[in-house]
Parts: C-alpha cells; structure tokens; sequence
C-alpha cells in the first residue's frame, strides 16, 4: 500500500496548534502590544537581548520552532479551509500552503545559522 | 422497469453551498477560528521579518522595533490576540476530547487540571520573574 503523506502534514499541524495555543497569545501581547507602548521594562526585546537569544542554541530551537511550527499549522489550516469555502484544490495549492511553509522554515533556519552561535 | 422512467428526470432541488458557514452561529464560530490562521502565519512572517533585521544589524532592528510602535501596527496585533486567543480556548476544548486515555487516573483531561497548570504556570512565571529582578 501506498503510504500516505497526510501524517506528516497532520502532525506538523498539530504541533503547531498546540505551541500556539499555549504561548501564541502572550508572544502576541509581548512583542506586539506591551513592548512598543512601553509596558514592559525598556531593555525588554533590546538589540543586545534578542541577539544573545538567537545565539544561544536552545534559543535558536525556540525560535525556529516557533516561527516554522506556526507557519505549518496556518498552511494546514487554510489549505482546508478552502474547502470549505467550496474552492476544489488539487496540488497547486498544496504546494504552495506547505510548500510556503517549508520556504519560511527553511528562510528562519538559514537567518538563525547566518547570526551565528 | 425502464418504460416506466419519465424521459427527462424530474429537478431536483439541491441546496446551495454557497455562504453556508453564515447560517449557523456554531459554523460562524468555525470560520473564526479558521480564520485564526490567517493571523498566526502573519505573525510568524513578523517574528521572521524581526530575525532577518537582527541579522543586518542594529539600524535594520530599530527599523523592525519602530514599525512595531506604529499604530496600525498594535491594533492589527490586538486584533491577531483575540483570534489567537480564541484558537487557543477552542485548541483546549478539543484536545481533551481527541487525546488517547491517559495511563492515570482520572484518564482524561478535566477542567479543573487545565486550570491548575494554568494556574501553576502562572506562578513558575511569577517565580521567575522576581527571581530575575
């Protein structure tokens, strides 16, 4: 029997699912809303601590896991919502929801190894 | 049995599709969170865009920092909060349904358990926090 891509796909989406469920919310909050008006202390997400994160290997994971596990779950996620919304996808448009997600995995992996360790 | 089949089958009705998720409020709700989608992969294209400006250095970071500061900016992440946050509650509603018995009892997942490790979370946070102050 064939074997099914489906899995792979369904898993990356589920994991994504639950990194975001539990800390998508307060990212949000933190670098989108608390530190540019100012409510979190001025050296919060400063040039100097963000790039001592990227640059500690467990750091890089977190953010790459982040970025690339987020970008897999939305991909998943619309790609069947355009079923829903009565739009019969074939490949094209697997290729371009899981294929953009691979490109912006592979885009954090590259950015995260060229900052350096 | 065939000389009895009309030779033009009568129309039949078949309802439209079209707009069907706005009929039911729970459908309504669906789409939302599908919509929760849209708003987690901006976000990500955000955090990567805040990546590629540390990597080019402190100039290209205070750039990323101060389209952050704009406001279109923290009203499209307040926006993106509620529809994480509401695929979030519905991603906590659903896991507790979808997982395997668990091997200890009470073998699944209650409420008063996802609050306790919210609750515990909470205070490993407030730990840390003032440990590092």
């Amino acid at each position: 029997m064939r074997r099914s891509h489906a899995p792979v796909f369904w898993l990356l989406f589920g994991a994504g699912g639950m990194l975001s469920a539990l800390v998508g919310p307060v990212l949000v909050v933190i670098t989108g809303i608390a530190v540019p008006l100012g409510l979190l202390p001025p050296d919060a997400l400063d040039h100097a601590h963000l790039l001592a994160l990227a640059r500690h290997p467990l750091g890089k994971l977190a953010l790459l896991a982040v970025v690339a596990l987020f970008l897999f779950h939305a991909g998943h996620r619309l790609l069947h919502s355009l079923h829903d919304l009565g739009l019969h996808t074939g490949l094209g448009a697997r290729l371009l929801f899981y294929g953009g997600a691979t490109a912006g995995s592979l885009a954090t992996a590259g950015v995260l190894w060229a900052i350096g360790f | 049995m065939t000389r009895h089949r009309p030779a033009t089958p009568p129309p039949t009705w078949r309802r439209p599709m079209a707009g069907w998720w706005r009929r039911h409020p729970a459908h309504r709700r669906y789409m939302l969170r599908e919509a929760s989608a849209l708003f987690l992969a901006a976000y990500a294209l955000v955090l990567l865009a805040g990546l590629v400006a540390l990597l080019r250095g402190e100039a290209a970071y205070a750039a990323w920092r101060a389209m952050l500061a704009t406001p279109w900016s923290v009203a499209l992440h307040a926006l993106a909060l509620l529809f994480v946050g509401y695929h979030a509650l519905t991603w906590f509603q659903v896991m507790p349904k979808t997982m395997p018995p668990l091997p200890v009892a009470p073998r699944h997942i209650t409420n008063a358990g996802l609050l306790l490790s919210a609750l515990l979370s909470l205070a490993l946070l407030a730990a840390v926090w003032v440990a590092g102050a």
